[in-house]
Parts: structure tokens; C-alpha cells; sequence
């Protein structure tokens, strides 16, 4: 009797796992393939891509369209840009969500709770994108290239994060000592909690590069010089405003025809996506962890 | 006495801010442009109210009440933009909502924690994509004569021809939906998963005990152990049921499939940014704000009610 019961349970057991691994499985095809089409479309033969020869492996292969980004000069220049928005986005986010952060988890602080209702409500309410926008051209910022990131960089959130982090993981003892020995806040910030904070500003650095390296809607609206914008932003006209591009590959090809040029278009889309996407692809599976740890840290609201 | 008391904590007061003084320089630069981008605008709110004049600025500008509100209702897309937000959330929510927690389930009732790794890296990945991006693979993957979708189908014989899935009004709620689900599927599992991971053991233990089959353990373990999670998301995505992401809907839209794409938050952007109505897309975007507030309040009511769930 009990012996039938374990083989009916193992039974049963069985056919769980199997459609657990199964539908595991399919998901996984179902999000890969895609990635994979754009893989294998950007190498192979610009002419089999637009006649639908390309399904499950390359045909043909060509860099072709790789060259055709290579000597687009906006994607250098707008890539240049982007690097440099993201490395301020991630200085200016970092140090100044570390100060704040710690001034806001330090008891002795005089009218802390008020400073953090001050900052609280800035989660909740907003003033939206017009008042926002007309803000900031009557404080001259229109146009202005730090503008994209010093919009974004204070998150109140981050801040409320690393001042829990910093209220649990550095002890008021320790606080009390370096303090009775003579040391000042800014000494404390820089050798004491600024070392022992490297795994919460690890996280934050991340999400923000992310969230600057794929942005391109404030520099949509308040950037007004061409040689100014984001990568993303000259991907939106390639990609997606698709009269722009074919116009001017089909003015750099000279004596091609059209047909010819269109599927270059095509290939050089393809490849565009992936020059534009590697950095963050090859870099997330290593630091995966740290991505999920940041979630998860900003679940727990102290 | 009692006025030297007092005379002295206010000394002791005014000590600790002068020993501190470092701190409160820590907070300036946060505080300054938290008061510059957020504060400024939020005082920015009363042109909703106004006729906004730049010449004149926000305080001289005519106040004129609700003729802004009134006239967005009064609309002819009005409700369209209403039918086309919500039923753009109302589907997210649907198919968005239960796929996540379905997969962390699954994820979690694997052993190999290999291929568990395997899983989570491949779903997470497409959150880390841009959405310019994101709607430049759907234009590709579904365009109309050089798509993959296409190539599959003709393929397969079920269709010949062009496809117009881009270009099609009835298509773009499915595109926007799936392709949604496709990026953020995975990202949305690891809330869950994080609730699964402190699940008591002792209650799994029991249930072998017990004679209790994977299956049986899943649901009835697992699952009621999340169902607070669970809870407090829902309640916050319904608190956003009337915000449609403006930059995907936006990118999304062509001149054919308008009628379905225009949402509110594409609206204000239009009627705002491109058309220089400042006072009246102002009031737009308030009275979505409103009333997501409203509903995040009482869906938040009505689950405290029901099942002792809430935020607050």
C-alpha cells in the first residue's frame, strides 16, 4: 500500500519535472531566438537576409553591413557621446547619492526627519513633463548637454538605499571611536565608508550606466544640437524612421542599384543593433548577481 | 530656570548643527537639484489652471479653472485616448502579471541549478536592451516583406505575400503586449523568486512527510507563501493602469496604426512638446495623475479588505 503510494508519487513527480523543464525550455528558444536571428541576419549575405533565406543559421557571410557602420560617422560620434554621458551620469548619481546617503543615516543629524520627508515626496509626486520641461528652459538648460544627466541623477531611492545599507553594515561603535580620536565626517566618508559601501555603489553605478546608456528620450526633447546626441538617439532614426537610412546609404553607394542598396540598408540595421547592444550584453552574465542583488536591495524599503 | 533649560537645549541644538556642518554640506547638492528639477515643476502644476503665457510667466498668467479639463473631455479623441490607454494596461497587466510568477515557480521547483542558471541568464537579458532598440527588432523581426515572421510563415504555406502586422490598427496591442512580455518576463521573476528563497524548508520537509508530490508542494506550499508579494505588485500596477509607457508607444506609433497607438502619455507629449500648448497638456497629464492616484488608493483599500494585504 505505501510502496504504490511512493510509485504514484514518484510518478506524478516525473511528470512535473518533465513539463517544468519542458516549458523551461521552450521559453528559453522563444527569448533566444530573436537575439539569435539578429545574430546571424548581421553576418550573413545582405541579399539572402531580404529573401528570406536566413532562418537558423547564416547563409553566405558578409561584414558588409559592419563596414557600413563603420563609416557612418554619426554612430562614432553619438557613441563617443554616450560614453562620456554615461561616465558623468555614473561619477555625479554615485557621489552624490554616497553623501547624501550618509548624512541622511547619521542619528545626530539635526532636522533629518524633515530633510527626509523633503526628499520622500519627490518619490510620490512629480510635476510631470511639461512643467518639467518649461523648468528647465527657464533655468537655460535647454540645449545644454549636462542636462541629460543631471536630470536623472539624484534617485531618491538609491539614496534611501545606501543609507540602510550604511545604518546596518558600518556599527555606531565604530562611528563613536573614530570620532573620539579626532576624525571629521569627511575623513570617516572617505576612508571608512566609502570602503566598506563598495558592493551597494557597485550596484548603483550599474543600473545607472544602464539607464544612461540606453536613454534617449530627455535627449530628444532638450537637446537641440545634432553633434550632441546618444547613440540611442541616431538608433532611433536608423532603426526606426527607416526613410532616413535608405537615403543615405543610397547616396554613399555610387552606381549601385537600388535593390542592392536596400538590402545593405537591411544588413546595416541588423549589424547596428548589435554594435550598439554588445557592450551591455557581454558585460551583463558576469555581473548578473549584482543586478539581481540590486533588485532585490531595492525591495526592502528602510 | 525653565527659560534656561529651554536656552540651553537650544544651545545643544545649535552645537550639534555646527559640529555637523560637514553633513549638511553632504545633502546640498542633492538637495538643490532635487528642488530644481522636482520642486520647481511641481510648483509648475497651476498652469493646468492658467492660460500660460511664457512672456508673463506662471503667477501672471490668466487663471482660468477647469477650461483645460473641460475641454480634453470634451474632446473627440477623448475617448479613444481613455479606450486605447486602458486596454493597452488592462492587457499588460493580464498577460504581464501571471507569467512571471508562473515562471519563478517553475524556476523554483527545478534542481539543477545549472540549468536554473542557465534559464535566468537568457530571461533576464532582454530587460537590459533598449526599448529603440527593442522596437527596432519588432520592425525588423515583423516587417512586411523581409521580417523572419514572414519568411516562417510563407515557408509553412499560411501565408502569401506581404504582411502587415506593422502597419495593422488590430496588431499593434498584441505587439506591444507580447514584446513587452518578451523583455520583462524575466526581470519581473526575481521579486518572486526572492520571496520563494524564504520559503520555511521545514514546511517543504513536512509535506514529503506527509506524502505531498512536487506538484502538490508547488501550489500549495509555494504559492500561498508569495501570495503577499504578490498582492502589494498588483496593487502598485493597477496604481499605473492609466500610464502607457510613453517612449515605447511613442516609437511604436506610424501614421496606419494611430487609431490604436495614440495614448494619453503620447497625447501630452504632442499636444506639449511639439504643439507648444503648454497649460492644456499640463491638465492632460494631471488628470491621469489623479486618477491613478485614486485607484492606487482604492485597490489598495479593497485588498486590506480582502486579504489584510496593503501598502500602508
Amino acid at each position: 500500500m505505501a510502496a504504490s503510494r511512493r510509485i504514484t508519487r514518484m510518478r506524478s513527480d516525473v511528470v512535473f519535472d518533465t513539463v517544468v523543464y519542458a516549458t523551461l525550455g521552450l521559453l528559453v528558444i522563444i527569448i533566444i531566438y530573436p537575439l539569435w536571428f539578429v545574430v546571424i541576419a548581421s553576418i550573413s549575405d545582405p541579399a539572402a537576409v531580404s529573401f528570406g533565406k536566413v532562418v537558423l543559421l547564416p547563409s553566405g557571410f558578409s561584414l558588409e553591413g559592419f563596414r557600413q557602420v563603420m563609416v557612418y560617422p554619426m554612430i562614432w560620434r553619438s557613441y563617443l557621446n554616450t560614453i562620456i554621458y554615461t561616465a558623468c551620469d555614473v561619477a555625479l548619481t554615485v557621489s552624490l547619492t554616497i553623501l547624501a546617503g550618509y548624512a541622511l543615516s547619521r542619528k545626530n543629524l539635526v532636522g533629518r526627519k524633515f530633510i527626509m520627508i523633503y526628499f520622500v515626496i519627490t518619490m510620490f509626486f512629480s510635476g510631470g513633463l511639461i512643467p518639467t520641461y518649461l523648468t528647465v528652459q527657464s533655468l537655460g538648460l535647454r540645449g545644454n548637454p549636462a542636462i541629460v544627466f543631471l536630470l536623472g541623477c539624484v534617485g531618491v531611492r538609491n539614496i534611501v538605499i545606501v543609507r540602510t545599507f550604511i545604518q546596518s553594515n558600518i556599527h555606531e561603535s565604530l562611528v563613536e571611536a573614530a570620532f573620539l580620536d579626532g576624525c571629521n565626517h569627511t575623513r570617516f566618508l572617505l576612508k571608512i565608508v566609502i570602503p566598506l559601501s563598495m558592493p551597494v555603489i557597485a550596484v548603483i553605478a550599474l543600473f545607472t550606466a544602464v539607464r544612461q546608456w540606453n536613454s534617449w528620450f530627455t535627449a530628444m526633447i532638450y537637446l537641440t544640437d545634432e553633434n550632441l546626441m546618444p547613440l540611442q538617439m541616431v538608433l532611433r532614426n536608423l532603426l526606426i524612421s527607416q526613410t532616413a537610412m535608405m537615403q543615405d546609404v543610397l547616396e554613399t553607394t555610387t552606381g549601385d542599384n537600388a535593390v542592392a542598396s536596400a538590402q545593405l540598408a537591411l544588413s546595416m540595421r541588423y549589424a547596428l543593433i548589435i554594435v550598439s547592444t554588445l557592450p551591455i550584453m557581454t558585460v551583463y552574465p558576469f555581473l548578473q548577481r549584482y543586478f539581481v542583488k540590486g533588485l532585490t536591495l531595492g525591495s526592502v524599503k528602510g | 530656570m525653565d527659560r534656561s533649560i529651554r536656552k540651553n537645549r537650544y544651545g545643544v541644538t545649535w552645537r550639534k548643527v555646527r559640529v555637523n556642518w560637514e553633513l549638511y554640506l553632504f545633502l546640498l547638492p542633492a538637495v538643490i537639484l532635487l528642488f530644481l528639477f522636482h520642486y520647481l515643476p511641481m510648483y509648475g502644476i497651476q498652469i493646468a489652471f492658467r492660460n500660460f503665457k511664457s512672456y508673463l510667466g506662471i503667477w501672471d498668467s490668466q487663471w482660468v479653472g477647469l477650461k483645460h479639463f473641460e475641454r480634453f473631455m470634451n474632446l473627440q479623441m477623448f475617448p479613444i485616448l481613455l479606450k486605447n490607454t486602458i486596454s493597452i494596461s488592462l492587457y499588460s497587466l493580464l498577460a504581464g502579471f501571471p507569467l512571471p510568477i508562473i515562471l519563478a515557480l517553475a524556476l523554483n521547483s527545478t534542481n539543477g541549478t545549472r540549468f536554473k542558471r542557465v534559464v535566468q541568464t537568457v530571461t533576464y537579458a532582454p530587460h537590459f536592451i533598449s526599448i529603440v532598440v527593442i522596437v527596432g527588432m519588432i520592425n525588423l523581426l515583423f516587417s512586411p516583406s523581409t521580417g523572419i515572421l514572414v519568411t516562417i510563415l510563407k515557408s509553412l504555406g499560411l501565408q502569401d505575400g506581404n504582411l502587415n502586422i506593422l502597419l495593422d490598427e488590430g496588431s499593434f496591442i498584441h505587439l506591444y503586449v507580447w514584446s513587452g512580455v518578451w523583455t520583462n518576463l524575466g526581470w519581473n521573476s526575481i521579486v518572486y523568486l526572492s520571496a520563494l528563497s524564504g520559503v520555511d524548508p521545514a514546511l517543504h520537509e513536512a509535506g514529503i512527510v506527509d506524502g505531498a508530490t512536487k506538484a502538490q508542494r508547488c501550489f500549495y506550499i509555494d504559492f500561498p507563501c508569495i501570495i503577499p508579494t504578490i498582492v502589494m505588485l498588483l496593487i502598485l500596477q493597477t496604481g499605473t493602469i492609466m500610464t502607457v509607457g510613453f517612449q515605447k508607444a511613442f516609437l511604436m506609433q506610424n501614421s496606419m496604426n494611430i487609431g490604436a497607438s495614440e495614448v494619453i502619455s503620447t497625447y501630452v507629449y504632442k499636444q506639449g512638446i511639439a504643439k507648444a500648448q503648454y497649460s492644456y497638456s499640463t491638465a492632460v497629464d494631471l488628470f491621469n495623475s489623479v486618477i491613478n492616484f485614486i485607484l492606487l488608493i482604492s485597490v489598495n483599500a479593497i485588498a486590506r479588505r480582502m486579504s489584510g494585504n496593503s501598502l500602508w
